[in-house]
Protein backbone atom coordinates (compact mmCIF):
# COMPACT_ATOMS: atom_id res chain seq x y z
CA UNK A 1 0.00 0.00 0.00
CA UNK A 2 2.49 2.28 0.97
CA UNK A 3 4.38 1.68 -2.05
CA UNK A 4 1.43 2.42 -4.12
CA UNK A 5 1.03 5.77 -2.40
CA UNK A 6 4.48 6.90 -2.43
CA UNK A 7 5.08 5.86 -6.46
CA UNK A 8 1.82 7.45 -7.10
CA UNK A 9 2.62 10.68 -5.36
CA UNK A 10 6.15 10.75 -7.47
CA UNK A 11 4.24 10.59 -10.91
CA UNK A 12 2.03 13.52 -9.41
CA UNK A 13 5.18 15.73 -8.17
CA UNK A 14 6.69 14.96 -11.76
CA UNK A 15 3.57 16.39 -13.53
CA UNK A 16 3.45 19.74 -11.11
CA UNK A 17 6.97 20.24 -11.22
CA UNK A 18 6.81 20.59 -15.60
CA UNK A 19 4.28 23.23 -16.32
CA UNK A 20 5.90 23.50 -20.22
CA UNK A 21 4.78 19.83 -20.67
CA UNK A 22 0.83 20.67 -18.89
CA UNK A 23 0.77 24.10 -21.10
CA UNK A 24 2.67 21.85 -24.23
CA UNK A 25 0.19 18.79 -23.94
CA UNK A 26 -2.91 21.42 -24.09
CA UNK A 27 -1.65 22.35 -27.01
CA UNK A 28 -3.44 20.30 -29.61
CA UNK A 29 -6.33 20.18 -27.52
CA UNK A 30 -6.43 24.13 -28.51
CA UNK A 31 -6.18 23.80 -32.17
CA UNK A 32 -8.65 20.73 -32.38
CA UNK A 33 -11.27 22.68 -30.71
CA UNK A 34 -10.14 26.23 -32.45
CA UNK A 35 -10.18 24.72 -35.82
CA UNK A 36 -12.76 22.39 -35.64
CA UNK A 37 -15.24 23.96 -33.32
CA UNK A 38 -15.60 26.93 -34.75
CA UNK A 39 -14.51 25.57 -38.70
CA UNK A 40 -16.84 22.79 -38.98
CA UNK A 41 -19.47 24.65 -36.51
CA UNK A 42 -20.73 26.67 -38.65
CA UNK A 43 -21.84 23.89 -40.90
CA UNK A 44 -23.04 21.83 -38.49
CA UNK A 45 -25.30 24.32 -36.58
CA UNK A 46 -26.95 24.51 -40.30
CA UNK A 47 -27.70 20.86 -40.53
CA UNK A 48 -29.84 21.77 -37.64
CA UNK A 49 -27.06 19.62 -35.04
CA UNK A 50 -26.92 22.13 -32.58
CA UNK A 51 -23.58 23.91 -31.43
CA UNK A 52 -20.79 22.25 -31.98
CA UNK A 53 -18.38 23.32 -29.16
CA UNK A 54 -20.60 21.72 -27.00
CA UNK A 55 -20.63 18.52 -29.14
CA UNK A 56 -16.99 18.43 -28.94
CA UNK A 57 -15.62 19.53 -26.06
CA UNK A 58 -16.33 16.13 -24.34
CA UNK A 59 -14.34 14.49 -27.11
CA UNK A 60 -11.52 17.10 -26.66
CA UNK A 61 -10.98 16.10 -22.94
CA UNK A 62 -11.12 12.44 -23.97
CA UNK A 63 -8.31 12.88 -26.69
CA UNK A 64 -6.02 15.18 -24.16
CA UNK A 65 -7.14 12.26 -21.33
CA UNK A 66 -5.80 9.49 -24.14
CA UNK A 67 -2.48 11.09 -25.37
CA UNK A 68 -1.31 12.00 -21.65
CA UNK A 69 -2.74 8.52 -20.13
CA UNK A 70 -0.79 6.70 -23.14
CA UNK A 71 2.06 8.71 -22.22
CA UNK A 72 2.73 8.12 -18.62
CA UNK A 73 3.01 4.67 -19.14
CA UNK A 74 4.85 4.61 -21.60
CA UNK A 75 7.30 6.54 -19.29
CA UNK A 76 8.72 3.17 -17.99
CA UNK A 77 10.68 3.09 -21.08
CA UNK A 78 12.19 6.72 -19.85
CA UNK A 79 12.64 5.58 -16.53
CA UNK A 80 14.19 2.30 -18.10
CA UNK A 81 17.45 4.14 -19.93
CA UNK A 82 17.27 6.63 -16.99
CA UNK A 83 17.46 3.84 -14.55
CA UNK A 84 14.99 4.70 -12.00
CA UNK A 85 12.68 1.74 -13.01
CA UNK A 86 16.22 -0.88 -11.27
CA UNK A 87 15.76 0.95 -8.18
CA UNK A 88 12.02 0.27 -7.86
CA UNK A 89 12.36 -3.05 -8.88
CA UNK A 90 14.89 -4.06 -6.78
CA UNK A 91 12.83 -2.86 -3.25
CA UNK A 92 11.03 -5.17 -1.53
CA UNK A 93 7.58 -4.70 -2.71
CA UNK A 94 5.99 -6.68 -4.91
CA UNK A 95 5.96 -6.08 -8.68
CA UNK A 96 2.33 -5.96 -8.89
CA UNK A 97 2.40 -2.77 -6.16
CA UNK A 98 4.95 -0.92 -8.47
CA UNK A 99 2.81 -1.07 -11.54
CA UNK A 100 -0.14 -0.27 -9.90
CA UNK A 101 1.17 2.85 -7.92
CA UNK A 102 2.56 3.50 -11.71
CA UNK A 103 -0.69 3.40 -13.33
CA UNK A 104 -2.35 5.11 -10.24
CA UNK A 105 0.26 7.70 -10.62
CA UNK A 106 -0.61 8.30 -14.48
CA UNK A 107 -4.41 8.05 -14.62
CA UNK A 108 -4.13 10.92 -11.91
CA UNK A 109 -1.98 13.02 -13.76
CA UNK A 110 -4.09 12.48 -17.50
CA UNK A 111 -7.55 12.97 -15.17
CA UNK A 112 -6.02 16.63 -14.32
CA UNK A 113 -5.03 17.02 -18.17
CA UNK A 114 -8.57 16.48 -18.77
CA UNK A 115 -9.78 18.74 -16.27
CA UNK A 116 -7.05 21.49 -17.31
CA UNK A 117 -8.98 20.78 -21.22
CA UNK A 118 -12.19 21.01 -19.80
CA UNK A 119 -11.37 24.21 -18.24
CA UNK A 120 -9.48 25.52 -21.59
CA UNK A 121 -13.26 24.16 -23.37
CA UNK A 122 -14.95 26.39 -20.61
CA UNK A 123 -12.74 29.33 -21.72
CA UNK A 124 -13.85 29.08 -25.34
CA UNK A 125 -17.41 29.06 -24.96
CA UNK A 126 -18.59 25.35 -24.18
CA UNK A 127 -21.45 25.59 -21.78
CA UNK A 128 -22.23 22.94 -19.29
CA UNK A 129 -26.18 21.56 -18.87
CA UNK A 130 -26.14 20.73 -15.39
CA UNK A 131 -22.93 21.01 -13.02
CA UNK A 132 -24.32 18.25 -10.63
CA UNK A 133 -23.55 16.08 -12.90
CA UNK A 134 -19.75 17.03 -12.99
CA UNK A 135 -18.95 14.99 -10.27
CA UNK A 136 -20.13 11.93 -12.53
CA UNK A 137 -18.16 13.16 -15.38
CA UNK A 138 -14.77 13.48 -13.08
CA UNK A 139 -15.22 9.83 -12.64
CA UNK A 140 -15.84 8.66 -16.17
CA UNK A 141 -12.69 10.53 -17.11
CA UNK A 142 -10.64 8.88 -13.84
CA UNK A 143 -11.51 5.56 -15.53
CA UNK A 144 -11.08 6.60 -19.12
CA UNK A 145 -7.65 7.88 -17.52
CA UNK A 146 -7.19 4.16 -15.55
CA UNK A 147 -7.97 2.76 -19.08
CA UNK A 148 -5.20 4.36 -21.12
CA UNK A 149 -2.86 4.25 -18.61
CA UNK A 150 -3.02 0.63 -18.38
CA UNK A 151 -2.49 0.63 -22.25
CA UNK A 152 0.38 2.92 -22.29
CA UNK A 153 1.95 0.84 -19.15
CA UNK A 154 1.53 -2.81 -21.43
CA UNK A 155 2.81 -1.09 -24.04
CA UNK A 156 5.85 0.75 -22.31
CA UNK A 157 7.02 -2.88 -20.16
CA UNK A 158 7.24 -4.43 -24.23
CA UNK A 159 8.58 -1.55 -25.65
CA UNK A 160 12.90 -1.74 -25.21
CA UNK A 161 13.17 2.22 -26.58
CA UNK A 162 11.23 4.99 -27.89
CA UNK A 163 11.25 4.21 -31.09
CA UNK A 164 7.91 2.45 -31.46
CA UNK A 165 6.44 5.01 -29.86
CA UNK A 166 5.13 7.33 -33.30
CA UNK A 167 4.01 3.21 -33.94
CA UNK A 168 1.55 3.05 -31.32
CA UNK A 169 0.81 6.78 -31.98
CA UNK A 170 -0.50 6.63 -34.95
CA UNK A 171 -1.80 3.08 -35.04
CA UNK A 172 -3.55 2.70 -32.02
CA UNK A 173 -4.18 6.26 -30.27
CA UNK A 174 -4.97 8.16 -33.21
CA UNK A 175 -7.61 5.62 -35.32
CA UNK A 176 -9.28 4.93 -31.55
CA UNK A 177 -9.68 8.46 -31.14
CA UNK A 178 -10.72 9.40 -34.86
CA UNK A 179 -12.75 6.47 -35.33
CA UNK A 180 -14.86 6.98 -32.46
CA UNK A 181 -17.95 9.43 -31.24
CA UNK A 182 -15.51 12.12 -30.23
CA UNK A 183 -15.91 14.46 -33.35
CA UNK A 184 -19.09 13.03 -35.09
CA UNK A 185 -22.44 11.82 -33.82
CA UNK A 186 -23.04 8.33 -33.76
CA UNK A 187 -26.24 8.71 -36.18
CA UNK A 188 -26.54 8.00 -39.83
CA UNK A 189 -23.12 7.08 -40.06
CA UNK A 190 -22.27 4.58 -42.86
CA UNK A 191 -22.96 0.81 -41.28
CA UNK A 192 -19.26 -0.30 -40.93
CA UNK A 193 -18.32 3.19 -39.18
CA UNK A 194 -20.61 2.97 -36.95
CA UNK A 195 -19.91 -1.06 -36.36
CA UNK A 196 -16.19 0.31 -36.17
CA UNK A 197 -17.60 2.83 -33.09
CA UNK A 198 -19.65 0.14 -31.18
CA UNK A 199 -16.74 -1.61 -30.85
CA UNK A 200 -14.09 1.10 -29.82
CA UNK A 201 -13.84 1.71 -25.87
CA UNK A 202 -13.59 5.39 -26.67
CA UNK A 203 -17.05 5.63 -27.83
CA UNK A 204 -18.23 4.73 -24.50
CA UNK A 205 -15.48 6.98 -23.05
CA UNK A 206 -16.15 9.95 -24.83
CA UNK A 207 -20.31 9.86 -23.69
CA UNK A 208 -19.70 8.92 -20.46
CA UNK A 209 -18.08 12.11 -20.16
CA UNK A 210 -20.33 13.97 -23.01
CA UNK A 211 -23.68 12.56 -21.40
CA UNK A 212 -22.55 14.03 -17.91
CA UNK A 213 -21.96 17.47 -19.16
CA UNK A 214 -24.84 17.84 -21.41
CA UNK A 215 -27.04 15.20 -19.89
CA UNK A 216 -27.69 13.04 -22.68
CA UNK A 217 -26.30 9.81 -22.94
CA UNK A 218 -26.01 7.93 -26.25
CA UNK A 219 -25.99 4.95 -24.36
CA UNK A 220 -27.26 4.03 -20.81
CA UNK A 221 -24.70 5.46 -18.51
CA UNK A 222 -24.22 2.67 -17.10
CA UNK A 223 -23.82 0.88 -20.51
CA UNK A 224 -20.72 3.32 -20.57
CA UNK A 225 -19.76 2.98 -16.86
CA UNK A 226 -19.58 -0.45 -17.01
CA UNK A 227 -17.45 -0.96 -20.33
CA UNK A 228 -15.13 1.18 -19.19
CA UNK A 229 -15.01 -0.64 -15.91
CA UNK A 230 -14.78 -4.24 -17.37
CA UNK A 231 -12.15 -3.01 -19.62
CA UNK A 232 -10.01 -0.86 -17.24
CA UNK A 233 -10.22 -3.77 -14.91
CA UNK A 234 -8.54 -6.23 -18.45
CA UNK A 235 -6.25 -3.94 -18.81
CA UNK A 236 -4.83 -3.07 -15.96
CA UNK A 237 -4.30 -6.71 -15.58
CA UNK A 238 -2.31 -7.18 -18.28
CA UNK A 239 -0.16 -4.23 -17.77
CA UNK A 240 0.88 -5.17 -13.93
CA UNK A 241 1.53 -8.56 -15.40
CA UNK A 242 3.80 -8.18 -18.38
CA UNK A 243 4.96 -5.21 -16.13
CA UNK A 244 5.88 -8.20 -13.54
CA UNK A 245 7.51 -9.71 -16.74
CA UNK A 246 9.87 -7.27 -16.98
CA UNK A 247 13.97 -8.11 -17.26
CA UNK A 248 16.84 -5.74 -17.22
CA UNK B 1 30.40 -15.20 12.03
CA UNK B 2 28.83 -16.70 8.80
CA UNK B 3 28.96 -16.40 4.92
CA UNK B 4 26.68 -13.40 3.52
CA UNK B 5 26.78 -14.45 0.13
CA UNK B 6 27.66 -17.96 -1.31
CA UNK B 7 27.55 -19.04 -5.07
CA UNK B 8 28.06 -22.14 -6.01
CA UNK B 9 28.43 -23.31 -9.46
CA UNK B 10 26.87 -20.55 -10.91
CA UNK B 11 25.93 -20.16 -14.95
CA UNK B 12 23.87 -17.60 -16.83
CA UNK B 13 23.55 -18.29 -20.65
CA UNK B 14 22.51 -15.79 -22.89
CA UNK B 15 20.78 -17.96 -25.89
CA UNK B 16 24.16 -19.70 -26.92
CA UNK B 17 26.25 -17.33 -25.35
CA UNK B 18 27.77 -18.07 -21.69
CA UNK B 19 27.83 -14.84 -19.49
CA UNK B 20 28.96 -16.39 -16.32
CA UNK B 21 30.46 -19.74 -16.73
CA UNK B 22 30.52 -22.12 -13.18
CA UNK B 23 31.42 -19.44 -10.67
CA UNK B 24 31.74 -20.16 -6.86
CA UNK B 25 33.04 -17.98 -3.92
CA UNK B 26 31.80 -16.89 -0.75
CA UNK B 27 31.93 -13.90 0.99
CA UNK B 28 31.93 -13.68 4.85
CA UNK B 29 30.50 -11.11 6.76
CA UNK B 30 31.30 -7.93 8.00
CA UNK B 31 33.90 -8.37 4.53
CA UNK B 32 34.95 -6.65 1.73
CA UNK B 33 34.95 -8.52 -1.97
CA UNK B 34 36.49 -6.87 -4.89
CA UNK B 35 34.57 -8.58 -7.95
CA UNK B 36 37.48 -7.74 -11.03
CA UNK B 37 37.46 -8.55 -14.91
CA UNK B 38 37.73 -6.86 -18.14
CA UNK B 39 34.56 -5.11 -19.51
CA UNK B 40 32.30 -8.23 -20.61
CA UNK B 41 33.49 -10.53 -18.04
CA UNK B 42 30.42 -11.12 -16.30
CA UNK B 43 30.59 -9.15 -13.25
CA UNK B 44 26.99 -6.87 -13.69
CA UNK B 45 25.58 -10.05 -14.94
CA UNK B 46 26.57 -11.92 -11.57
CA UNK B 47 25.92 -9.09 -9.31
CA UNK B 48 22.14 -9.12 -11.18
CA UNK B 49 21.55 -12.58 -10.39
CA UNK B 50 22.50 -11.71 -6.90
CA UNK B 51 20.28 -9.08 -6.35
CA UNK B 52 16.93 -10.78 -7.95
CA UNK B 53 16.72 -8.87 -11.27
CA UNK B 54 18.39 -11.55 -13.38
CA UNK B 55 16.93 -15.80 -12.27
CA UNK B 56 20.28 -17.68 -13.09
CA UNK B 57 20.12 -20.47 -15.81
CA UNK B 58 21.93 -22.67 -13.12
CA UNK B 59 23.90 -22.86 -9.71
CA UNK B 60 23.71 -22.03 -6.36
CA UNK B 61 23.01 -18.60 -4.72
CA UNK B 62 22.19 -17.70 -0.57
CA UNK B 63 22.37 -14.16 -0.22
CA UNK B 64 22.01 -13.47 3.80
CA UNK B 65 20.98 -17.23 3.78
CA UNK B 66 18.01 -16.63 1.15
CA UNK B 67 17.71 -17.90 -2.34
CA UNK B 68 17.76 -14.84 -4.78
CA UNK B 69 14.85 -17.12 -7.32
CA UNK B 70 12.46 -18.07 -4.69
CA UNK B 71 12.95 -15.59 -1.10
CA UNK B 72 13.37 -12.41 -3.21
CA UNK B 73 11.83 -10.10 -0.49
CA UNK B 74 13.93 -11.46 2.12
CA UNK B 75 17.03 -10.92 -0.17
CA UNK B 76 16.07 -7.76 -1.24
CA UNK B 77 15.43 -6.46 2.39
CA UNK B 78 19.18 -7.60 3.01
CA UNK B 79 21.37 -5.56 0.65
CA UNK B 80 21.29 -2.28 -0.17
CA UNK B 81 22.98 -1.51 -4.42
CA UNK B 82 24.47 1.03 -5.90
CA UNK B 83 24.40 0.03 -9.44
CA UNK B 84 26.90 0.64 -12.72
CA UNK B 85 24.30 2.83 -14.45
CA UNK B 86 23.01 5.76 -12.65
CA UNK B 87 19.45 5.03 -11.04
CA UNK B 88 18.29 8.03 -9.67
CA UNK B 89 15.19 10.34 -10.31
CA UNK B 90 16.08 13.66 -12.20
CA UNK B 91 13.06 15.41 -11.16
CA UNK B 92 13.38 14.93 -7.88
CA UNK B 93 15.40 16.69 -5.19
CA UNK B 94 18.29 14.56 -3.17
CA UNK B 95 15.93 14.14 -0.32
CA UNK B 96 13.17 13.12 -2.01
CA UNK B 97 14.76 10.40 -3.98
CA UNK B 98 16.37 9.28 -0.67
CA UNK B 99 13.05 9.33 1.17
CA UNK B 100 11.42 7.44 -1.61
CA UNK B 101 13.78 4.66 -1.08
CA UNK B 102 13.34 4.55 2.54
CA UNK B 103 9.40 4.55 2.27
CA UNK B 104 9.66 1.55 -0.71
CA UNK B 105 11.71 -0.41 2.19
CA UNK B 106 9.13 0.07 4.64
CA UNK B 107 11.47 2.56 6.60
CA UNK B 108 9.09 4.27 9.28
CA UNK B 109 8.43 8.44 8.58
CA UNK B 110 10.69 9.60 11.48
CA UNK B 111 13.42 7.19 11.26
CA UNK B 112 13.73 7.59 8.02
CA UNK B 113 14.07 11.51 8.25
CA UNK B 114 17.03 11.06 10.80
CA UNK B 115 18.88 8.63 8.65
CA UNK B 116 18.45 10.94 5.44
CA UNK B 117 20.18 13.93 7.38
CA UNK B 118 22.58 11.61 9.05
CA UNK B 119 23.67 10.00 5.57
CA UNK B 120 23.53 13.03 3.17
CA UNK B 121 25.76 14.47 6.02
CA UNK B 122 28.27 11.84 5.74
CA UNK B 123 28.32 11.78 1.64
CA UNK B 124 28.42 15.94 2.14
CA UNK B 125 25.18 16.97 0.18
CA UNK B 126 22.86 17.68 3.14
CA UNK B 127 23.08 21.28 2.52
CA UNK B 128 21.92 20.75 -1.25
CA UNK B 129 19.09 18.07 -0.34
CA UNK B 130 16.54 20.92 -1.57
CA UNK B 131 18.22 20.57 -4.96
CA UNK B 132 16.94 18.79 -7.98
CA UNK B 133 19.09 15.56 -8.79
CA UNK B 134 19.10 16.97 -12.39
CA UNK B 135 21.43 20.04 -11.18
CA UNK B 136 23.75 17.84 -9.58
CA UNK B 137 27.21 16.80 -11.03
CA UNK B 138 27.99 13.10 -11.39
CA UNK B 139 30.29 12.83 -8.70
CA UNK B 140 26.94 14.34 -6.43
CA UNK B 141 24.92 11.79 -7.98
CA UNK B 142 27.42 8.77 -6.94
CA UNK B 143 27.27 9.90 -3.60
CA UNK B 144 23.60 10.12 -4.08
CA UNK B 145 22.88 6.55 -4.84
CA UNK B 146 25.78 5.36 -2.04
CA UNK B 147 23.58 7.38 0.69
CA UNK B 148 20.56 6.16 -0.59
CA UNK B 149 21.57 2.31 -0.87
CA UNK B 150 22.15 2.23 2.56
CA UNK B 151 19.15 4.11 4.46
CA UNK B 152 17.36 0.77 5.10
CA UNK B 153 20.82 -0.70 7.18
CA UNK B 154 21.23 -3.46 4.37
CA UNK B 155 23.36 -6.40 6.00
CA UNK B 156 25.13 -6.19 2.59
CA UNK B 157 25.82 -3.49 0.36
CA UNK B 158 26.79 -3.97 -3.89
CA UNK B 159 28.58 -1.47 -5.88
CA UNK B 160 28.66 -2.17 -9.68
CA UNK B 161 31.77 0.11 -10.48
CA UNK B 162 30.73 2.79 -7.84
CA UNK B 163 33.86 5.28 -9.09
CA UNK B 164 33.71 5.18 -12.75
CA UNK B 165 34.05 8.68 -14.00
CA UNK B 166 34.57 10.26 -10.87
CA UNK B 167 37.04 12.45 -9.57
CA UNK B 168 40.04 11.52 -7.06
CA UNK B 169 38.60 13.23 -4.45
CA UNK B 170 34.83 11.77 -4.62
CA UNK B 171 36.44 8.19 -5.55
CA UNK B 172 38.85 8.72 -2.21
CA UNK B 173 35.56 10.21 -0.11
CA UNK B 174 33.08 7.19 -1.30
CA UNK B 175 36.29 4.67 -0.13
CA UNK B 176 36.53 6.16 2.71
CA UNK B 177 32.78 5.87 3.75
CA UNK B 178 32.82 2.45 2.81
CA UNK B 179 35.39 1.33 4.61
CA UNK B 180 34.02 2.71 7.90
CA UNK B 181 30.90 1.37 7.36
CA UNK B 182 32.49 -2.19 6.87
CA UNK B 183 34.71 -1.68 9.78
CA UNK B 184 32.03 -0.08 12.30
CA UNK B 185 28.77 -1.46 11.43
CA UNK B 186 29.70 -4.90 9.79
CA UNK B 187 28.39 -4.60 6.57
CA UNK B 188 29.12 -6.82 4.28
CA UNK B 189 30.85 -5.28 0.86
CA UNK B 190 30.71 -6.82 -2.56
CA UNK B 191 32.05 -4.46 -5.32
CA UNK B 192 33.50 -4.19 -8.99
CA UNK B 193 35.94 -2.10 -10.19
CA UNK B 194 38.33 -1.25 -13.17
CA UNK B 195 40.63 0.40 -10.67
CA UNK B 196 43.20 -1.97 -9.19
CA UNK B 197 44.82 0.48 -6.69
CA UNK B 198 41.21 0.80 -5.55
CA UNK B 199 40.72 -3.06 -4.89
CA UNK B 200 44.24 -2.84 -3.47
CA UNK B 201 43.50 -0.70 -0.95
CA UNK B 202 40.17 -1.83 0.53
CA UNK B 203 39.66 -5.32 -0.20
CA UNK B 204 40.28 -7.96 2.09
CA UNK B 205 39.44 -10.60 -1.02
CA UNK B 206 39.82 -10.39 -4.72
CA UNK B 207 38.09 -12.19 -7.06
CA UNK B 208 39.24 -12.23 -11.06
CA UNK B 209 36.48 -12.87 -13.42
CA UNK B 210 37.28 -13.24 -17.15
CA UNK B 211 34.85 -14.88 -20.03
CA UNK B 212 32.50 -15.23 -17.32
CA UNK B 213 35.21 -17.46 -15.21
CA UNK B 214 36.43 -17.01 -12.40
CA UNK B 215 40.69 -17.30 -12.81
CA UNK B 216 41.98 -16.08 -9.47
CA UNK B 217 40.68 -15.54 -6.08
CA UNK B 218 42.80 -14.49 -2.97
CA UNK B 219 43.86 -11.29 -0.98
CA UNK B 220 45.70 -8.59 -2.97
CA UNK B 221 48.78 -9.33 -1.60
CA UNK B 222 48.72 -12.97 -2.78
CA UNK B 223 47.65 -12.28 -5.91
CA UNK B 224 50.39 -9.97 -6.83
CA UNK B 225 52.97 -12.57 -5.18
CA UNK B 226 51.50 -15.47 -6.99
CA UNK B 227 51.96 -13.64 -10.08
CA UNK B 228 55.47 -11.75 -9.04
CA UNK B 229 53.72 -8.91 -9.78
CA UNK B 230 54.61 -5.20 -8.06
CA UNK B 231 50.93 -3.76 -8.23
CA UNK B 232 47.28 -5.54 -8.74
CA UNK B 233 47.26 -3.77 -11.62
CA UNK B 234 50.34 -5.95 -13.21
CA UNK B 235 48.78 -9.11 -11.06
CA UNK B 236 45.71 -8.15 -13.25
CA UNK B 237 46.90 -8.29 -16.72
CA UNK B 238 49.40 -10.82 -15.89
CA UNK B 239 45.94 -13.28 -14.71
CA UNK B 240 43.43 -11.81 -17.76
CA UNK B 241 46.08 -10.95 -20.50
CA UNK B 242 46.76 -7.99 -22.89
CA UNK B 243 44.04 -8.38 -25.16
CA UNK B 244 41.83 -5.18 -25.57
CA UNK B 245 38.29 -6.34 -24.96
CA UNK B 246 35.13 -5.82 -27.58
CA UNK B 247 32.82 -3.09 -26.10
CA UNK B 248 29.56 -5.15 -25.82
CA UNK B 249 27.29 -3.99 -28.09
CA UNK B 250 23.56 -4.48 -26.37
CA UNK B 251 21.08 -1.97 -25.67
CA UNK B 252 22.53 -0.94 -22.46
CA UNK B 253 25.99 -0.13 -23.85
CA UNK B 254 25.02 1.66 -26.45
CA UNK B 255 23.03 3.78 -24.04
CA UNK B 256 25.30 4.58 -21.86
CA UNK B 257 27.74 5.50 -24.75
CA UNK B 258 25.08 8.05 -25.62
CA UNK B 259 24.30 9.10 -22.46
CA UNK B 260 28.03 9.69 -22.43
CA UNK B 261 28.97 11.76 -25.28
CA UNK B 262 25.68 13.90 -24.81
CA UNK B 263 26.96 14.64 -20.64
CA UNK B 264 30.24 15.21 -22.65
CA UNK B 265 28.05 17.53 -24.90
CA UNK B 266 26.73 19.66 -22.60
CA UNK B 267 29.84 20.63 -20.52
N1 LIG C 1 20.74 -9.04 -21.84
C1 LIG C 1 21.82 -9.57 -22.45
N2 LIG C 1 21.68 -10.30 -23.56
C2 LIG C 1 22.76 -10.84 -24.18
N3 LIG C 1 24.02 -10.69 -23.76
C3 LIG C 1 24.23 -9.97 -22.66
C4 LIG C 1 23.14 -9.35 -21.94
N4 LIG C 1 23.64 -8.68 -20.88
C5 LIG C 1 24.98 -8.87 -20.93
N5 LIG C 1 25.34 -9.63 -21.99
C6 LIG C 1 26.70 -10.04 -22.36
O1 LIG C 1 27.24 -10.78 -21.28
C7 LIG C 1 28.61 -10.48 -21.10
C8 LIG C 1 28.85 -10.02 -19.68
O2 LIG C 1 28.27 -8.76 -19.48
P1 LIG C 1 28.38 -7.96 -18.12
O3 LIG C 1 28.03 -8.86 -17.00
O4 LIG C 1 27.58 -6.71 -18.24
O5 LIG C 1 29.93 -7.61 -18.10
P2 LIG C 1 30.76 -6.68 -17.10
O6 LIG C 1 31.77 -7.59 -16.48
O7 LIG C 1 31.41 -5.64 -17.96
O8 LIG C 1 29.82 -6.09 -16.12
C9 LIG C 1 28.96 -9.41 -22.13
O9 LIG C 1 29.58 -10.05 -23.22
C10 LIG C 1 27.62 -8.85 -22.53
O10 LIG C 1 27.63 -8.39 -23.86
MG1 LIG D 1 29.36 -4.19 -15.77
Amino acid sequence: MRAIYVLCIRQLKRYVRSPARIIGSLGQPLIFLLALGFGIGAIFKRAGAGNYIDFIAPGIVAMAIMFTAVFSGIEIIWDRQFGFLKETLVAPVSRFEIAFGRVLGGALVAMLQGVAAFILCLVIGFRVHNWLLVPVALVFMFLFSLLFTSIGTAIGSVLQDMQGFPLVMNFLVMPLFFFSDALFPLQDLPKFMAGALLLNPVTYGVDGIRGSFSSAFAFHMATDFGVLVVLSAILLAIGSYLFSKIQL
Amino acid sequence: MGDMIVVQDLVKNYGNFCAVNHISFTVPEGKIFGFLGPNGAGKTTTIKMLTTILDPTSGFIRVNGHDPVHERKQVRRSFGIVFQDPSLDDELTALENVDLHGALYGVPRGERMKRAQTLLELVGLWDRRDDLVKQYSGGMKRRLEVARALLHRPRILFLDEPTIGLDPQTRNHIWGYIDTLSKEQNVTVFFTTHYMEEADRVAAECAVIDHGKIVAQDTPAALKQQTDSATLEDAFIALTGHAIREEEGNVMDRMRMMRAAWRGGRR
